[in-house]
């Protein structure tokens, strides 16, 4: 690290250094194991050298070794804060590749979840956001809605996280109807009450603004040249969202509006996605009031496994088991890139297939990599307090970043 | 074919080949589209001149992704693969190029910013150099990590493993100990068996007639 020197007015012609520090790899604010080599001019960040890869895990090339459907759990545990998400992503290269048609119900039941994880994720987001720059007790209470969320993901597929529930073709299991009563029952009565209370606490908060007004201003043309979606592009005024422009599953039957900010600073990060909660909520009652019946698996055997039942009767269905959960299916030929708007930005797929039934090359598109690149860029200038700002406002989680 | 999988729409592709073709053919080696992607494989020397002409005239503003594939029977083995994304056409485009690891690719970080950590990553794990790229440094493996983990040649455990040890008081590295080898199955012949020899079955083969089943397991 070389350090510079320079000569200080204020210090009668002493020299004076800038100082390098140690910003993480632990620490509370780094949203994870992240270390930022930090120097310093007195409080002012004059250079940040993110170094990322400490959760580095080797997903990708654990993906290469496995079958298909034995790949898919890994996507839970990339972004682990809204794990339906990733899923998504991957079931749909799976379906371009086999050109495979998924039921509605299923579809309805995929865009259902993935809006409700997008909540969860931003409840976990907000409520960091707001303890990074110093305010508690919204943190806790939004919490409280994750957990709520975290609920209906077991009930739907028996666990709180990692669920693997989206499958090629479909989701796992059909969900019982109470359970859709009661995700209305919950927004009608218990979401939006408790969620406008928190927000209340910081929306017009003077603390709050001091510390996330004016932070980290990126131009249009900035968000454009580094590779910025999601939140972060859309707080620089550009209506960008994939579940609009590039619709997949029932997006385009759903109506929304794309919630965009004014300034590009922190806190317009911050109102779109509280913003974006009401738009999730929106999409949620639709799915809720048009929700049709039907399967919700692909009739393809060979992708969709048979139903229990069935295995007791049917010699056929019993073969189709044993061969979808050794050998798996096999994908043809081809190579796809396919991109979702994940909570926290365009989240991509490129999956190579060489027509076995495992992945030749599956390489994972992080949301996070474009943004903490450009923590150099946004930070110049700012207070060493404004990094931890600039850090929750760009929604980082290091499963996913470092894979 | 009917489109019949529900993957995001994006702008149609008809006339992209044409129009992008027509003012890269210079560099242009092959244009394809198969599975609804558009994809453009160009020479290597000139990724930087195709993307600045597919940035500053066709409109793909940003870049989504770079991504490196491996395949170690070509001459060239490696393959760096550009993800465009246009915001106002709404559509994506692949271009591709092939290198290996002593020939560097020319950097785009002159044409994004946000190059830099992901041409760092190509070159972490794959080994392929980008010239010109100001700080190709390693990016997700460890300080001080050796070798390309995402070649095809490289083993799924790796050579080093580390622990804490107690006596040095610190972290030591080792070369990996496996306590049993690593059994990769052979998922693609499920009826035939595996061809390796189960734990406490390695009489099995002694008792078979003179015929065994030696071909059983193809790969």
């Amino acid at each position: 690290m070389t350090m510079q020197r320079e000569e200080s007015p204020t210090t009668d012609g002493a020299v004076i250094n800038n100082y390098t520090i140690n910003f993480g790899p632990q620490h509370p604010a780094a949203h994870g194991v992240l270390r930022m080599v930090m120097e310093l001019d007195g409080e002012v960040i004059e250079r940040i050298d993110p170094h990322v890869g400490l959760l580095h895990r080797g997903t990708e090339k654990l993906i290469e070794h496995k079958t298909y459907l034995q790949a898919l759990p890994y996507f839970d545990r990339l972004d682990y804060v809204s794990p339906l998400c990733q899923e998504h992503s991957y079931v749909l290269v799976i379906e371009k590749l086999l050109n495979l048609e998924v039921p509605i119900r299923a579809q309805y039941l995929r865009v259902l979840f993935a809006e409700l994880t997008r909540i969860s994720n931003h409840m976990l987001n907000m409520g960091a956001h707001i303890l990074d720059v110093g305010a508690f007790t919204p943190n806790l209470w939004i919490m409280d809605l994750r957990e709520d969320c975290m609920n209906f993901f077991e009930r739907a597929s028996g666990a709180r996280m990692h669920s693997a529930w989206f499958r090629p073709g479909g989701v796992h299991q059909d969900v019982p109807e109470k359970l859709l009563v009661d995700i209305g029952d919950w927004l009608d009565h218990r979401f939006f009450q408790l969620f406008e209370d928190a927000m209340s606490l910081v929306i017009d908060n003077r603390i709050f603004k001091q510390r996330n007004v004016d932070i980290a201003v990126v131009g249009r043309d900035d968000a454009i040249a580094w590779g910025f979606s999601g939140p972060m592009i859309r707080a620089a005024g550009i209506p960008w969202d994939l579940r609009k422009s590039q619709p997949y599953d029932v997006y385009d039957r759903m109506e929304f509006d794309i919630p965009v900010g004014t300034n590009s600073d922190c806190y317009d990060r911050f109102m779109v996605r509280v913003k974006e909660v009401y738009e999730s909520a929106k999409i949620i009652r639709q799915c809720l009031r048009d929700l049709p019946a039907g399967p919700i698996a692909s009739s393809d055997s060979k992708v969709s496994p048979p139903k229990r039942a069935e295995m007791k009767q049917s010699m056929e269905s019993l073969i189709h088991h044993f061969k979808l959960y050794t050998e798996g299916f096999h994908v043809p030929a081809g190579e796809v890139y396919v991109a979702t708007e994940s909570p926290k930005g365009e989240f991509g797929v490129y999956l190579v297939s060489d027509g076995t039934n495992k992945p030749y090359r599956c390489k994972i598109r992080p949301t996070a990599f474009s943004h903490l690149q450009a923590m150099d860029f946004m930070c110049k200038g700012h207070m060493l307090p404004d990094a931890t700002a600039i850090l929750g406002a760009i929604d980082v989680v290091f499963g996913e970043c470092d894979r | 074919m009917a489109v019949l999988h529900s993957a995001p729409k994006f702008a149609s592709n008809e006339g992209v080949i044409d129009a992008i073709s027509e003012s890269i053919s210079v560099w242009l080696i092959d244009a394809q589209e198969t599975h609804g992607e558009v994809s453009f494989r160009v020479q290597r020397d000139a990724i930087e001149q195709v993307l600045r002409s597919l940035r500053d005239d066709h409109q793909y503003q940003q870049l989504m992704e770079i991504a490196g594939v491996d395949y170690p029977d070509r001459a060239e083995r490696f393959e760096v693969v550009y993800m465009l994304l246009s915001l106002t056409k709404n559509h994506r485009v692949m271009v591709k190029c092939s290198a290996d690891e002593n020939t560097p690719v020319p950097t785009v970080t002159t044409l994004w910013p946000n190059a830099g950590w992901l041409e760092r990553e190509v070159f972490d794990m794959f080994g392929v150099t980008f010239a010109g790229n100001p700080d190709l440094r390693r990016i997700l493996t460890d300080y001080g990590f050796e070798g390309h983990p995402f070649r095809k040649d490289f083993p799924l455990t790796g050579y080093t493993e580390l622990r804490y040890s107690e006596e040095e008081k610190r972290v030591v590295y080792e070369p990996v100990e496996l306590v049993q080898e690593m059994r990769e199955f052979d998922f693609l012949s499920p009826w035939e068996g595996a061809d390796y020899v189960l734990p406490g079955d390695e009489k099995a083969d002694e008792k078979a007639p003179p015929a065994k089943p030696e071909g059983g397991a193809k790969k």
